[in-house]
Formats: structure tokens, C-alpha cells, sequence
């Protein structure tokens, strides 16, 4: 009668809206619909204090290195927006110049000045600024200046038959370690407790036999991701959407045992009701969607596979240089930047 | 910043510098404004890095109102994303150790 299908036709457009459905050949309702105007009779226009009540961050994991975290309640382009910020607009400190001095090793110089680049420095680049254009010298406020002066020599103590290079040489293997810190000006007084090194000690950058040494003087200045990959502050950022599967019909015995091997372990956990096997989704969060439950055409239709529209789950992983949830922060901070900026220039056009 | 258009009340914008991050962000906030007819933007060509951002509004609001709207809306969203994310990371902390 006319209110079950009225309440079935707004279930099937709040599906529409906050549902991204895995069809079995396409993916259906990827953009998002929700403006102003689109349905009748919901409210979509932006509101604040709406969109506050709504919003929730969950942190799920934190380790040194990872940050594992929900946010619940905003759209995919301001996530996408935060992705973006963090891959390529947060800055660090990383080698520019590479001043070579003396190479006689067999890596040439290009090739060295590009691995010396790659390497992640542990250096807050928050408290430094960025080099003017054009300003070749670097001076201490936007520089970090580090040697790197390591020379190989044969070990007279070695024994006469060995092979194995650890005995027979000194310093065959350059690493990161061996890069030391040369303070710049007053850069001792600006920094008093601070210990710039490369974030790992053990990146082998080249390998020397007796006799070729290495004499490098390199400046690191600040920059952002989009200008060079070295900048880039995480080792990935990336977000994936909350999976949502919904079981359409009871499934049991044979059927719920293959369904459960059709999904990650951990989604579909099975139980014993009345002596018959029983399938229940368990925790659809776990789930890496394989689809696997399209090739079973008795299971294909019983299932529907979604994800939730606004619920992102965000994983970051940093290079050490600083730590995710600082990153986070310091992204949110950056895209607040550039309103601002924009904002400031609307004002200044508006007043002439 | 560079407005051109006929009337007031359908502009483009060329954004200087900017590219789909900030794009499609303010695209999602302008779009949210009932007065906004038509609002979209296009990057011109991948080697500039350079936004055509165009607002249309219904009836006689100048469109450089819900711009302005637009980038106060999203500089909110943002400031209540990080008030949130920084109350929950030292309650995570606390939880676990």
C-alpha cells in the first residue's frame, strides 16, 4: 500500500546518497548528489552546526611512524583535498646543492647528488624559511649545511687469503651516518640543543675501494613535494572508503561456508543457530573487496557490496622527518593558507 | 585573482597556482549555497598550473558573494577538522598507554 512504498523509495534514494554500490560489472552513485535543489524534501544546503554535530574523528592506530585514524562525516573532496596536501604541500628540509669537492669513487656525481637528495633529513622545517629566489649563497636562516668527507684505505692487519671486503678495507661502505652537521653563521645560538642528522643511519649511499675517497659539501633548504618528490614529508597517504556489506537474504550451511571464503578472513563469521550454520557479516571494516562473491552465481545476487560515502579511513605512514599526527595538523593548517590567501586578495581587489 | 563577466552574477575566476586541491574543495562548498546555479572549474592546461573556476547565481546576487562564502565556509570546515583532530590524538595517547 502507498506508505510502504513511499518509505521503500526513500530508503532507495538514502542509499543513493550515502552509498557507493559495487555493481558486479561497475561501480554505481560515485559522485556525491547531495546539493542543494537535487532532492526534495531533504536538507542540503551547507550548515555549520549540522555539519559539526555530524563530524567525528577516530584514531585507530598510533605507532612512531603510522597513523591510522576515521573521519566520519565530510566529503571526498575536502579528504581528497587533505591527501593531496600531505603528499605534495607540506615542505621539509631535504639536499638541494651538493658541492663536490673530490669523487674518485665509481659512483659519479649525478648519481650521488641525486641519492644524497633522496635521503630524509630530521629537521623540523618549521623553523626555517624558504630561500629566495635567486639567492645562490643560502644564508643560516634557510640553509642546513652538512660534509660528508670519507675516504677508503686497505686494513694491513687483514689475513692474506680473505675475500671478504668487511677485513680487508676501512670505510668501504659510505653511509648516512657519516654525514655530520657544519653550522651555518649563528646557527649554534639559533639551535642550541638540536641534532640535524639524516632520520636512518644505515642508508648505504656508495661504496669505495682503497685508494677513492669522497669530499661532499651539501646545503638543504626547505621545499614542498610538488616542486621535487625528495620534499615529500610522508611515505604514502592514502584513504580508503568504510566497507558496508549487507547480507539481502538468510544464507546458510554450504552456502554461508563458501561465502565466508569468498570475503578477507574476519568479515563473515558463521554461527550456530538451531543446529543449522548461519552467516552474519562481522566486521565489514576488514573487508579489501575482492569481489570475489560475483563468481558464485548463487551467492552474486544475495549480496550487496557499498561503501559508506562519508566515512574515510585514512592511513599515513612518515618518513620520520616529523611525526603523522603533526602532518595532519600541519596539512589542515596549509589548505586553511590558502583560503586565506585568497580571501586577503578578494579584499584587496575589492578595495581599489 | 582575475574576474571577467557579463553581468555580476556569472563569473569566471582564474586561480593562480592552484589546481584540483583546492578546486574541487571550494567546488564542494559553493555548490552547497542554494543561491548557486552553476559552479565548476577546469583546469586550462596540466603544464600551467592555473584553475578556470566559474560561479553562475539564480536572480541579482553578484556571484563574488558566494565565493567569498565558499572559502569562509571551507576555512571553517577546516578550523573545526583540526580543533577535532587535535583534541582526539592526546585522548588516543592516553587510552593506550
Amino acid at each position: 500500500a502507498p506508505p510502504i512504498t513511499a518509505m521503500a523509495a526513500r530508503r532507495g534514494t538514502d542509499e543513493m546518497r550515502d552509498r557507493v554500490v559495487l555493481g558486479e560489472f561497475g561501480v554505481r552513485n560515485v559522485h556525491t548528489t547531495d546539493f542543494p535543489g537535487n532532492y526534495p524534501g531533504y536538507e542540503d544546503a551547507w550548515d555549520q552546526r549540522r555539519f559539526e554535530e555530524a563530524f567525528r574523528v577516530d584514531v585507530i592506530r598510533e605507532e612512531e611512524d603510522t597513523l591510522e585514524f576515521d573521519m566520519v562525516g565530510i566529503d571526498a573532496a575536502i579528504a581528497n583535498a587533505f591527501r593531496r596536501i600531505l603528499l605534495a604541500e607540506v615542505p621539509t628540509m631535504a639536499v638541494e646543492k651538493v658541492f663536490v669537492y673530490n669523487n674518485t669513487s665509481i659512483v659519479q656525481d649525478e648519481i650521488l647528488a641525486h641519492r644524497l637528495g633522496l635521503i630524509p633529513i630530521r629537521a623540523d622545517p618549521r623553523l626555517f624559511e624558504y630561500r629566495n629566489q635567486g639567492d645562490q649563497e643560502g644564508t643560516e636562516i634557510d640553509t642546513l649545511q652538512f660534509q660528508l668527507k670519507i675516504k677508503c684505505k686497505r686494513n694491513p692487519q687483514a689475513a692474506k687469503e680473505s675475500s671478504d671486503p668487511d677485513e680487508l678495507y676501512f670505510n668501504h661502505k659510505v653511509y648516512s651516518r657519516h654525514m655530520t652537521w657544519v653550522p651555518l653563521g649563528n646557527q649554534t645560538d639559533l639551535f642550541p640543543d638540536a641534532d640535524f642528522r639524516p632520520v636512518h643511519d644505515d642508508i648505504l649511499i656508495a661504496l669505495l675501494r682503497p685508494g677513492q675517497e669522497i669530499d661532499v659539501l651539501m646545503h638543504c633548504v626547505k621545499g614542498i613535494g610538488k616542486d621535487h618528490a625528495k620534499f615529500s614529508p610522508v611515505a604514502t597517504a592514502s584513504y580508503r572508503l568504510l566497507p558496508d556489506i549487507t547480507l539481502l537474504q538468510p544464507i546458510e550451511d554450504e552456502a554461508a561456508e563458501t561465502l565466508q571464503k569468498c570475503f578477507s578472513p574476519g568479515v563473515i563469521e558463521i554461527q550456530n543457530i538451531n543446529g543449522k550454520k548461519v552467516a552474519r557479516v562481522a566486521n565489514a571494516r576488514l573487508d579489501t573487496f575482492s569481489r570475489e562473491v560475483f563468481r558464485h552465481e548463487g551467492l552474486k545476487n544475495l549480496v550487496r557490496l557499498a561503501r559508506v560515502r562519508n566515512h574515510y579511513i585514512f592511513s599515513v605512514e612518515s618518513t620520520g622527518i616529523l611525526p603523522p599526527d603533526v602532518l595532519v595538523s600541519e596539512a589542515i593548517k596549509i589548505l586553511m593558507g590558502k583560503c586565506q590567501r585568497f580571501l586577503n586578495e578578494l579584499d584587496s581587489v575589492s578595495m581599489e | 585573482v582575475q574576474a571577467d563577466g557579463t553581468d555580476g552574477d556569472c563569473v569566471t575566476f582564474v586561480l593562480h597556482d592552484e589546481d584540483h586541491t583546492l578546486g574541487n574543495s571550494l567546488r564542494y562548498m559553493v555548490m552547497k549555497n542554494p543561491d548557486v546555479e552553476f559552479c565548476g572549474y577546469c583546469i586550462t592546461h596540466p603544464s600551467e598550473s592555473k584553475i578556470n573556476f566559474r560561479i553562475q547565481t539564480r536572480g541579482a546576487l553578484p556571484a563574488v558573494e558566494p565565493f567569498r562564502k565558499g572559502l569562509s565556509d571551507l576555512m571553517g570546515v577546516c578550523q573545526h577538522v583540526l580543533n577535532t583532530f587535535e583534541v582526539r590524538i592526546p585522548e588516543q595517547l592516553r587510552v593506550t598507554s
